[in-house]
């Protein structure tokens, strides 16, 4: 696994919606450098034929009734905190 | 002079106090150490003192209480609750109120206990130190130039101070734990999947728990006991809750503990390994059989940890978007400026570097060689635990390999900030059940936490075996 490069950065920064600043880009590069080059040392591991874990509860398929469950909570309330709301919707900046 | 709350229920039942002068103390309390200790983010003042009158007046009228009837307590900023903001320490949820509470804060309000204020924390629980919350760090109660540890400073100090008998965590990788070990409480780490995460700002799914901090051991079981138990808005929750420790509160028998040799290597400082291997003394004289035992994968343990975690993180930190809550950067002229200038200002350093890694090792031509290697490096990490957890009932070892460091001691590293997590991790990759017990203190008389691990589900017998330490004491 080679190291991070600038453009590297700047890519998963766009991924990721953070527009970080070019001076920013370049410090981060270091940053995230010094820790991908620590977790590399998991690239030593022999795991062939190890299944990977994602989750360690075991539990499979966790149904319930098909039921409305009405949990007290208001409209008002949870729209309350949207920066813009119209016609109990969401405002959204032009996509296209 | 610190009460539990045994005693504080005491003293409600006898009419010697009432619940709304305890919320009056707490908060007076807590605003004489708020400028020189930062440990809340904000209070909520008058919600809290009109459920102590409701309380009080029930109590008056003869009506059936709860086991925390006023009560009060401090919540970490990243629980949902009604009453103030829930910010997670961060910029970018500074103006959010919560339209919904968690279900852990549901759980104790029905016990009647008060909420009274939200705890400070690093930024979305991405710290080890407090020093990542956008309301500036948390000091330790013991020393006002150390970090109180991270990410539930806040919490831990409220506590460490006597300003409330018990205060809300959530652990991902040690964050109760290890502030519990930095300021002298009482930390505990259930079972993942014991007690219901809704309504909890989430970092990692796959290993954040919520659970208490307190000055004794009973009061943590209880709070525990409360929360703990399966939640239908939680799919993550157990089926069956752990069995609990309370109300018998059994002795733990004889027990054979091992000892995990790679905690106690050469990074441990001289006066946090003495107050372990006192410990470990205390815990043969007691008649339990204590071993040395080898895990080699829990050295790999920081490396699964730093590649999963932010791979989980920078997909639940995906919803703050500048759209539907929370802050929004005023000058973005276009849907990609909302998001890029909203997450650039809200978020703090370390939330993004998580973020960027989370990114990068879960990015095409990287999965494989990063993150799907880690779950399997993960695999390996827990069927070491289940062999263990054969021969052994439980595991101990430190918390931390020190005592509390000073403020921006580690702040121009991250890496280096991240080795304060190192002998936490394991146990939260594999879901394991771990608790902090103060064991005295190290130089400069700052505490040390021994930290007691256990399989899946024994949350009862660490409660049991932590209780009989307490009992026995410490230098």
């Amino acid at each position: 696994m080679s190291a991070i490069t600038l453009d590297d950065v700047k890519y998963v920064a766009s991924l990721s919606k953070i527009a970080v600043t070019d001076e920013q880009a370049a410090r981060l590069q270091q940053e995230l450098d010094a820790i991908l080059g620590y977790v590399a040392q998991l690239d030593t591991l022999d795991t062939t034929s190890v299944e990977p874990t994602y989750q360690v509860t075991g539990l499979t398929n966790v149904m319930r009734d098909d039921v409305i469950i009405d949990y007290g909570t208001s409209r008002e309330a949870l729209l309350q905190n949207a920066p813009g709301t119209q016609d109990y919707q969401i405002k959204v900046p032009k996509v296209l | 002079m610190s009460k539990t709350i045994p005693e504080l229920l005491a003293g409600l039942e006898s009419g010697a106090t009432t619940a709304r002068q305890l919320v009056e103390t707490a908060l007076a309390k807590l605003e004489q150490l708020q400028p020189t200790y930062n440990i809340a983010i904000s209070t909520a003042r008058d919600r809290a003192l009109a459920r102590a009158d409701e309380i009080d007046a029930a109590r008056t009228a003869g009506k059936q209480l709860g086991r925390l009837a006023g009560i009060p307590f401090i919540a970490k900023d990243n629980f949902l609750t009604f009453g103030t903001a829930t910010t997670a320490a961060s910029k970018i949820l500074e103006p959010f109120e919560a339209p919904y509470q968690s279900t852990a804060i549901e759980r104790l309000e029905a016990e009647g206990a008060i909420m009274i204020a939200k705890a400070n924390l690093d930024a979305f629980a991405h710290g080890s130190s407090t020093e990542n919350s956008y309301f500036g760090p948390t000091k330790n109660p013991h020393d006002e130039t150390r970090v109180p540890g991270g990410s539930s400073g806040g919490s831990a100090a409220a506590v460490a101070l006597d300003i409330v008998p018990f205060a809300l965590g959530t652990d991902t990788g040690g964050s109760i734990r290890l502030p519990a070990s930095y300021c002298g409480v009482v930390g505990y780490k259930p079972t993942y999947g014991s007690v219901s995460r809704y309504g909890v700002v989430a970092m990692a799914s796959s290993t954040d728990v919520i659970g208490p901090l307190a000055q004794t051991v009973d009061d943590a079981a209880l709070v525990f006991d409360i929360m703990a138990g399966k939640d239908e808005r939680d799919g993550t929750t157990l089926p069956e809750r752990p069995a609990s420790f309370l109300p018998t509160a059994p002795k733990p028998g004889k027990l054979k503990i091992g000892i995990i040799r790679e905690y106690m290597g050469e990074g441990v400082a001289p006066d946090v390994r003495a107050r372990i291997e006192e410990r470990i003394a205390q815990l043969k004289r007691l008649g339990h059989t204590v071993e040395e035992i080898s895990l080699p994968s829990v050295d790999l343990a920081l490396a699964i940890y730093y590649i999963v975690v932010p791979a989980e993180v920078s997909s639940n930190l995906s919803r703050h978007d500048g759209i539907k809550y929370g802050y929004s950067a005023g000058e973005a002229k276009n849907l990609d400026e909302v998001y890029g200038l909203t997450r650039d200002q809200g978020f703090m350093p370390e939330n993004k570097r998580r973020i960027l890694i989370g990114t990068y090792v879960l990015s095409s031509g990287y999965y494989d060689a990063y993150y799907r290697k880690a779950q399997t490096a993960r695999t390996m990490l827990i069927n070491q635990f289940n062999e263990a957890f054969k021969q052994f009932d439980l595991l101990l070892g430190p918390v931390a390999p020190t005592t509390a460091f000073t403020l921006g001691e580690n702040a121009d590293n991250p890496l280096q900030m991240y080795l304060a997590d190192i002998m936490t991790v394991a146990a939260s990759l594999a879901g394991l059940p771990a608790m902090s017990v103060p064991s005295g203190t190290g130089d400069h008389n700052l505490p040390v936490g021994l930290q007691l691990i256990g399989p899946q589900r024994s949350d009862a017998r660490l409660f049991a075996l932590a209780k009989s330490l307490e009992e026995a004491g410490h230098e």
